[in-house]
């Protein structure tokens, strides 16, 4: 890549994270408190609630794919073996 | 089996909260952004500084919406996992794909531009702040696309196989999924359906400034602009509305039956305008009438549904019996099999499977090869399968048949709504009709109920099938505890219910300061 190529790229991408920062810096009091809503929100949903409260129920319990496709095979063949 | 459907009814309960709190949040993102997206370009071709103060206040607006409800989809992806995980692996691969295009088109096109739109005031030019302005909106509406897709898919299953291996449906064709008509119509009636409500929205604001006698310029040329975007959104969203009947009669005969409260069906069929529900209904085989009252339309549902007049509409009766011509999935008229007959080709694809994983075990590769085809022949119906009595195959008529009436009355008022503000903004009589900028106000609630009204229609109507006739509610769930399903039902009505106050809480903060002092 030629000198003047790397200069044009620095440039637009400076461009880009400037206008991030600028629009954090100069954020209105309104701006402020949406980000701070957002980030509790994301928190409260993928630390408390994923962690905690909604782990995935198949990856939890087997280890691997084959053992996944069985137990859902057996919940699915299962009303077969109740009707007998 | 009352832990069971315990779970089922809970996790069922949770979904909708979820889903029904989410869908408040993403049709003014829909709506009002592409309002504003309008209004910028007004801006950009008449230069005018009192279009960019609109366009910025109604942007304000657009963003705290925005940020409360981003995210909030996303709870829904947690409950496949946990509550759904039977669903979740019998589908994996299909309902991943629009979901996770949809994820990064969220990502790379709303996070990207939405940050131009907000922070690119003054930094970038004013054409390349506009496209970002339109790539956001066009960006939200395809996210919305995807899930659609995926929603549609759940509705008219196409575009797959289930491959008896893996247990999974594999997708063969993408583009069938993309494009099949209950998709392609969904789609445009959902995100059309968010016009009406930006719209309604930002003229229900505009007229409250008015009675405040403020902000008139704002409101007058705000008005203008939703009163034009809500006549194009309720325009499509009836053209589609039409096209989803004709999908709902074909693919989901149940759901338009229930829709109507028709429990016998008849050619040349009226639609029901109003009516109340007979209460002493309980079931579609006792004798009870199904109405207490009610004012008919005739022939129009048999017009709407089958494009003839004199077309034959089943209700629920029919549906249990069969015997009636119907469109079969390749567009082939056959004579609808009863219920027990889909009972019983449903066991035998079950049977099949079990067959088949017992022969695959035994590696005999005969019995392989025998079992599956006799899967394959009865995968169709293979949801009937779980079902123990016709009786579960009906969902909630009451609720059904209500939202959908909710639904269409609204509808028809929101139409003559839009017509009449164009017609007082072009006489400019509408500042002094005190009445009419109430009702204006008070239209924005009706909005929200409507649009509510009508996913209740789509995904009661459909119980108790996650997947059209393939897999029931029931056969879909996970093996937790109903107590843990509980607990987080509340806690999400807790946090939700905070979300939504918040919303509200801002946002009417916003509209009192209004546009002078908004920054």
């Amino acid at each position: 890549m030629s000198q003047s190529e790397n200069r044009s790229k620095d440039s637009w991408m400076r461009k880009a994270a400037y206008l991030y920062i600028d629009g954090f810096k100069n954020m209105g009091r309104l701006g402020k408190m949406l980000w701070i809503i957002i980030l509790i929100k994301l928190f409260v949903f993928f630390v408390v609630l994923k962690l905690f409260f909604f782990p995935n129920y198949l990856n939890t319990n087997f280890e691997t794919e084959q053992e996944r496709a069985d137990h859902v095979t057996n919940e699915l063949i299962d009303v077969i073996n109740k009707n007998k | 089996m009352d832990d069971l459907m315990s779970v089922v009814d809970w996790s069922r309960g949770q979904f909708a909260l979820t889903a029904m709190y989410h869908w408040l949040f993403v049709p003014l993102t829909l709506g009002l952004g592409l309002i504003v997206a309008i209004m910028e370009t007004i801006y950009l071709k008449t230069k005018d500084e009192r279009w960019k103060r609109i366009t910025k206040f109604w942007m304000s607006i657009f963003g705290v919406n925005f940020a409360i409800g981003v995210a909030t989809g996303i709870i829904l992806e947690f409950q496949f996992g946990t509550n759904w995980s039977n669903y979740s692996w019998f589908v994996g691969d299909i309902f991943g794909a629009p979901l996770a295009i949809e994820g990064l088109m969220a990502f790379f096109l709303e996070a990207t531009f939405l940050a131009v739109m907000f922070f690119g005031w003054n930094k970038v030019s004013p054409r390349f702040h506009l496209a970002s302005t339109w790539l956001t909106i066009i960006g939200a509406s395809l996210s919305a696309l995807w899930i659609l897709v995926a929603n549609a898919w759940m509705q008219h299953p196409v575009g797959m196989y289930f491959n008896p291996n893996t247990v999974r449906n594999e997708m063969y064709d993408f583009w069938a999924l993309v494009f099949s008509p209950v998709a392609t119509n969904k789609f445009f009636h959902t995100v059309s359906s968010g016009w009406v409500l930006g719209s309604i929205f930002v003229i229900g604001v505009s007229a409250w400034y008015l009675l405040k006698k403020r902000d008139t310029l704002l409101a007058l040329r705000s008005m203008n602009v939703a009163a034009w975007v809500g006549l194009a959104g309720i325009c499509t969203v009836l053209y589609t509305g039409d096209g989803s009947a004709v999908q709902v009669f074909q693919k989901q005969p149940m759901k338009l039956a229930a829709m109507e409260g028709v429990y016998q069906g008849s050619t040349k069929h009226g639609l029901v305008l109003f009516g109340i529900l007979n209460p002493d209904k309980k079931s579609y085989t006792d004798q009870e009438k199904p109405f207490l009252f009610e004012v008919k339309i005739p022939s129009l549902l048999s017009l709407l549904a089958t494009r003839h007049t004199d077309g034959f509409v089943p209700g629920i009766d029919d549906l249990m019996k069969g015997g009636f011509p119907q469109l079969n999935q390749k567009g082939e008229l056959i004579t609808a099999p009863s219920v027990y007959d889909k009972m019983m080709q449903g066991k035998v694809a079950v049977q099949a499977l079990s067959d088949y994983k017992k022969a695959q075990a035994k590696g005999d590769s005969s019995m392989m090869t025998v079992n599956r085809k006799i899967l394959e022949e009865n995968f169709h119906y293979f949801g009937y399968g779980y079902v123990d009595s016709p009786e579960q195959l009906v969902p909630h008529v009451p609720l059904v048949f209500y939202s959908f009436h909710i639904m269409i009355l609204l509808g028809g008022y929101f139409f003559v709504f839009f017509i009449l503000i164009l017609f007082l903004l072009n006489r400019d009589r509408l500042q002094n009709m005190k009445w009419l900028l109430w009702i204006c106000v008070w239209t924005i609630p009706l909005g929200y109920l409507c649009l509510e009204a009508g996913w209740v229609v789509a995904e009661v109507g459909r119980q108790p099938w996650v997947i059209q006739d393939i897999m029931p509610t029931f056969a879909a769930i996970s093996k937790v505890g109903s107590g843990i399903v509980q607990t987080t039902f509340w806690m999400f009505a807790a946090i939700f219910t905070l979300l939504l106050i918040a919303d509200v809480g801002i946002i009417l903060k916003q509209i009192k300061k209004g546009s002078d002092q908004n920054n």
